[in-house]
């Protein structure tokens, strides 16, 4: 009898399916989360820059954007981009049409972090900028932004770590990401309670690891003596 | 020539000044007196256009900008006119994200595009001035409320302002602290600079001004000499003001 024979039935199949699923992973849905979160934080800012200063017609569009895309499932959202738009002529690929609807996700919610974040730094801050002269741009660049960042990492790094599970929606419009293997290992095992646990093992992983790399960021954030606790 | 003439500023109809008409001497102190309310913030809020004046003009140096009603100045004379001041703080206002010297650096590399090395150069210069070169490179939030508003002013003076104006600079200090800020500001007065500083600080306005101003409720009510309106004011209403600071 050799070795492996020993082995339950059940890790036996862990074993054998964790590389496809891992690989998986890696491949699809860890950059997915990556890039769709780094897009969105730009679509964020921009939105949040839009809804706090630009002029009023313009700032609505914005404020209507993050209107839609809180107020909808995010699930029904990549169905439109992936199922619907093709039948008004736009024919878009499964990894970018999740790309576009997490990306378009991000952008609104991070949008409502970014805008509390910058309103957050007080009018005297504002105040000292114009005071030595700056523009509005260079008072948002110089002095608001980098505070407001500071504020904003903390939300951004949960926002991310929900990013990372939320990508198990793409399945539903075929990319082959993580949870989507494990659906295609169950349709010919038949072994949906070990291959989803583990599914749900993976991800675990991933998010424990975000969240340590997030507490360092927190920490590489929180330097300068602390200031935001202690200047006024 | 740096004067104020006719200044009216409102919020929500709540009339605050009133035509305020201030010219300030050049190379000199001059002090804004005033009960709380009276628009001395809001004064002085008007000269660098932290407010826009509903009416009246404000003249500093070369600039001088006329406003009425809801024309707004546009951004360039805006700009023009605050690079031609300072602003000292009640709360300080350095920028906690930036060390000390980078603050006093800021005008200079953000606005005027100086090359880094210059604006370190200079802004060396100036936190030794205010006695705070030793903390260069600590960070604000490090630093004593003396110590932050001897940078703050450092900070004001590095684009070389024709006029430095001070909200109160002592009033959120300690005595002591006060008074190392004091003497900073008064060694500036020494040195020439031009300042309109609006304070309840009696002694810091009869040692440090050249030129009081009494403000109440929006209006100039008496200005003259430190000794004048301390020792001898005219008007009734400056008289109990006077009398209640127990002068
Ligand atoms: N941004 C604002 N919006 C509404 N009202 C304001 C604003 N700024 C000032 N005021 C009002 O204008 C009046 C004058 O205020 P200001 O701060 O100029 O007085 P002050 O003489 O500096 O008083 P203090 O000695 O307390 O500093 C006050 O009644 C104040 O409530
Ligand atoms: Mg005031």
């Amino acid at each position: 009898m050799s070795k492996e024979a020993v082995l339950p039935d059940w890790l036996q199949l862990m074993l054998t399916s964790f590389w496809p699923l891992l690989r998986a992973g890696l491949v699809f849905t860890v950059p997915l989360a990556i890039l769709s979160f780094v897009l969105g934080l730009g679509v964020g800012l921009l939105t949040a820059v839009v809804r706090l200063f630009a002029p009023k017609p313009l700032a609505a569009v914005a404020g209507f954007y993050v209107w839609i895309i809180r107020g909808t499932p995010l699930l029904v959202q990549l169905f439109v981009i992936f199922y619907g738009l093709p039948s008004a002529g736009i024919l878009i690929d499964a990894f970018p049409a999740a790309l576009i609807g997490f990306t378009l996700n991000v952008g609104a919610y991070s949008s409502e972090v970014i805008r509390a974040a910058l309103t957050s730094i007080s009018r005297g801050q504002w105040e000292a900028a114009y005071s030595i002269g700056m523009t509005t741009r260079q008072a948002l660049r110089r002095t608001i932004l980098p505070q407001a960042t500071r504020v904003a990492v903390p939300p951004l790094g949960n926002t991310f770590i929900s990013l990372v599970k939320d990508t198990s929606l793409a399945a539903a419009i075929t990319v082959p990401e993580l949870f989507q293997q494990a659906q295609r290992i169950v349709a010919v095992t038949y072994e949906p309670l070990i291959l989803y646990i583990e599914a749900a093992l993976i991800y675990l992983i991933f998010s424990s690891i975000l969240t340590t790399l997030q507490a360092r960021l927190e920490v590489r954030f929180g330097r300068h003596g602390g200031f935001m606790e202690r200047a006024r | 020539m740096i004067r104020l003439s006719g200044i009216e500023k409102s919020f929500s109809g709540n009339l605050v000044l009133k035509g305020v008409s201030l010219a300030v001497q050049e190379g000199a102190v001059t002090a804004l007196i005033g009960p709380s309310g009276s628009g001395k913030s809001t004064l002085l809020r008007c000269a660098n256009l932290l407010e826009t004046p509903d009416a009246g003009t404000v003249e500093i140096g070369d600039v001088r900008l006329e406003f009425s009603g809801k024309r707004r100045p546009s951004q360039s004379d805006v700009l023009r006119l605050r690079r031609r001041t300072g602003m000292i703080f009640q709360n300080f206002q350095l920028f906690p994200h930036q060390r000390v010297v980078e603050n006093v650096m800021e005008a200079l590399v953000t606005v005027q595009k100086w090359p880094k090395a210059k604006a370190r150069e200079r802004a060396m210069a100036l936190l030794d001035q205010v006695g705070m070169s030793e903390k260069a490179e600590a960070w604000p939030a490090t630093l004593s409320g003396g110590q932050q508003q001897r940078v703050a002013i450092a900070r004001a003076l590095a684009p070389s302002p024709a006029l430095i104006l001070c909200d109160e600079p002592t009033s959120a200090l300690d005595p002591e602290l006060a008074e190392e800020v004091v003497d900073v500001l008064r060694t500036l007065a020494k040195d020439g600079a031009t300042m309109l500083m609006a304070t309840h600080d009696l002694r810091l306005a009869r040692s440090l001004a050249s030129h009081v101003a009494f403000l109440e409720a929006g209006e100039i009510v008496e200005e003259g000499a430190p000794d004048a309106i301390f020792g001898a004011p005219t008007e009734p209403r400056t008289i109990r003001f006077v009398r209640s600071l127990g002068a």
